[in-house]
């Protein structure tokens, strides 16, 4: 190893003769301080690809069902202006914030108590196997039988449905915590107040990261859906009523709109937030 | 003149387990001041236990474990070096320090990383040191909350021999400079000849004493022939004897 680093600094101790290649020989390669992942363009590129195909198909379609980003985009205008479209999104974001705050706190609740306790999670893991696998929609339906069709009934089957996720991601995540570190805190007899902030959160952060991804997706679908089922206004309610009218222009107005919503969701919130508490991650510096 | 032992241990029965043959049993040790004592043992024998017990975090016992003339537990915190580094990944190095001495000064962390080797390094994150780096460190976090009990667990375990040698001339220098009492771990019989006053060699289930040896001349100072003069004794005391070797 020495040897290597005198030839490298082209100071080789007398009598001593360096390593050769065979003629021929591959080179020996550098391993990657961190993956590859190909220019930065190709992100930004994405989405402006996906409008020009996008633009292409309705170009060659010629159809009323499938209206260029052009006629969406005028779309869009005219709902802004009306008013209708931000009431609707107000609505809906309104419902979706509420069941996704409740739905990552009671799951993060139960994922710890089940993760923690042995006798808990015997009893309840095959409750939260049910609710993964109920359909969405009959949670929706009967809570919309048995509370009405209220946003209250609507909420209620957001989180029904979505707890389930968070606990299975919060329950594998407490199973993972390192008993190193616990001895660690015991050792130096750490607070528990400091327990928790520097050892306990720090490592199951990356799975409430992770349910929060998969949970806001998951939430913002089953609030449309049920919203479509049984409501009076928000972004499901009115794509609904442009489903029976047969309004494809309308309809990928609001969902282009709801996109754009989840988009900066993603890059505004969730990456920035991502990026700040995995920065100590070696894939990340 | 004469100082009292700064270290009572008395173990009557120590069985993590429950209910099986304990690990412990009837143990008794007493540490002046200051001394750096080497627990030496085979794998298993309850070496990393008696530390956990020494620094209060370990609590299934029977019997009376005083530090400074306090019961462990209710001890100041003693200064504690893993196997492994085990640092906080996602802390950068001095919030590693800050995790366990939360009132440390900017100034104090930079000096206690200039001790171990590692000035400037206050912002890297455990994952940009190397492995000896690491080991420095979590000294430096053993010695932030100004232990007046070292213990140390195997610190050299996992190290390439260039390694070890650094890190044994840095614990010497620590050990001579914060005077703290020290146990220190190992399966190794040399790192007890080399480093420490005094050599304490267990065996057998429950674990006995079977040699207390007081290691003539001077810890860090000895020769490489009475080095491996005293740590062949050792291994014949009980050590394992391929660690000898």
């Amino acid at each position: 190893m020495n040897r290597t680093r005198n030839s490298a600094a082209g100071a080789a101790p007398s009598g001593w003769t360096p390593f050769r290649l065979a003629e021929g020989a591959p080179a020996a390669r550098t391993l990657p301080t961190r993956p590859d992942l190909g220019p930065r363009w190709l992100e930004l590129a994405s989405l402006p690809l996906l409008l020009v195909l996008w633009q292409v198909s309705a170009a060659i379609a010629q159809s009323r069902f499938l209206p260029g980003p052009a006629l969406v985009a005028s779309e869009i205008w005219t709902l802004a202006r009306e008013g209708t479209l931000v009431g609707d999104f107000a609505a809906t974001l309104a419902r979706a914030l509420a069941g996704f705050v409740l739905a990552m706190g009671i799951g993060t609740a139960l994922g710890i108590a089940l993760g923690r306790t042995v006798w808990a999670d015997r009893l309840f893991a095959p409750w939260v196997v049910v609710g993964l696998n109920i359909p969405a929609i009959v949670v929706g339906m009967i809570c919309y039988i048995s509370l009405g069709l209220t946003d209250f009934a609507l909420i209620l089957a957001v989180v029904i449905n979505k707890v389930p996720l968070v606990t299975t991601m919060m329950r594998e995540g407490v199973r993972a915590l390192s008993a190193d570190h616990d001895e660690l805190a015991a050792t130096f007899r750490m607070p528990r107040a400091r327990y928790l902030r520097l050892i306990l959160v720090p490592q199951l952060m990356p799975y409430l990261l992770a349910a929060a991804r998969a949970g806001l997706s998951l939430v913002w679908k089953m609030v449309l859906v049920f919203e479509v089922l049984g409501s009076d206004g928000g972004v499901g309610f009115r794509v609904g009523l442009y489903f029976q009218l047969f309004d494809m222009q309308g309809i990928l107005a609001y969902t282009c709109c709801f996109v754009a919503v989840i988009l900066a969701l993603e890059y505004g919130v969730l990456r920035p937030i991502e990026g700040r508490v995995l920065r100590w991650r070696k894939d990340r510096t | 003149m004469a100082q009292g032992p700064d270290l009572i241990l008395r173990i009557d029965r120590l069985d993590p387990g429950g209910g099986g043959r304990p690990l412990f049993q009837g143990l008794r040790l007493q540490v002046p001041p200051g001394q750096v004592v080497a627990l030496i043992g085979p794998s298993g024998v309850g070496k990393t236990t008696l530390l956990r017990v020494l620094s209060g975090a370990e609590r299934r016992w029977q019997g009376e474990v005083k530090v400074g003339g306090l019961p462990a537990a209710e001890a100041p915190v003693p200064g504690y070096v893993f196997q492994d580094a085990r640092l906080l990944p996602w802390l950068s190095a001095e919030d590693n320090l800050r995790a366990v001495a939360p009132g440390l000064s900017s100034d104090r962390i930079a000096e206690l990383l200039r001790e171990v080797g590692l000035s400037g390094q206050e912002t890297a994150w455990p994952h940009a040191l190397s492995g000896g780096m690491q080991r420095r460190l979590a000294l430096a976090r053993a010695l932030s909350v100004h232990p007046r009990l070292l213990l140390l667990d195997e610190p050299f375990v996992s190290l390439d021999r260039a390694m070890v040698r650094d890190l044994q001339t840095l614990f010497l220098k620590v050990f001579s400079d914060f005077e703290p009492t020290v146990v220190m771990v190992s399966h190794d019989p040399e790192d007890a000849a080399r480093m420490a006053d005094r050599a304490i060699v267990l065996n057998g289930r429950p674990a006995r004493i079977v040699a207390d040896v007081t290691l003539p001349g001077r810890r860090g100072l000895r020769s490489a022939q009475d080095i491996a003069r005293l740590a062949a004794d050792l291994a014949e005391a009980g050590a394992p004897a391929d660690a000898a070797t």
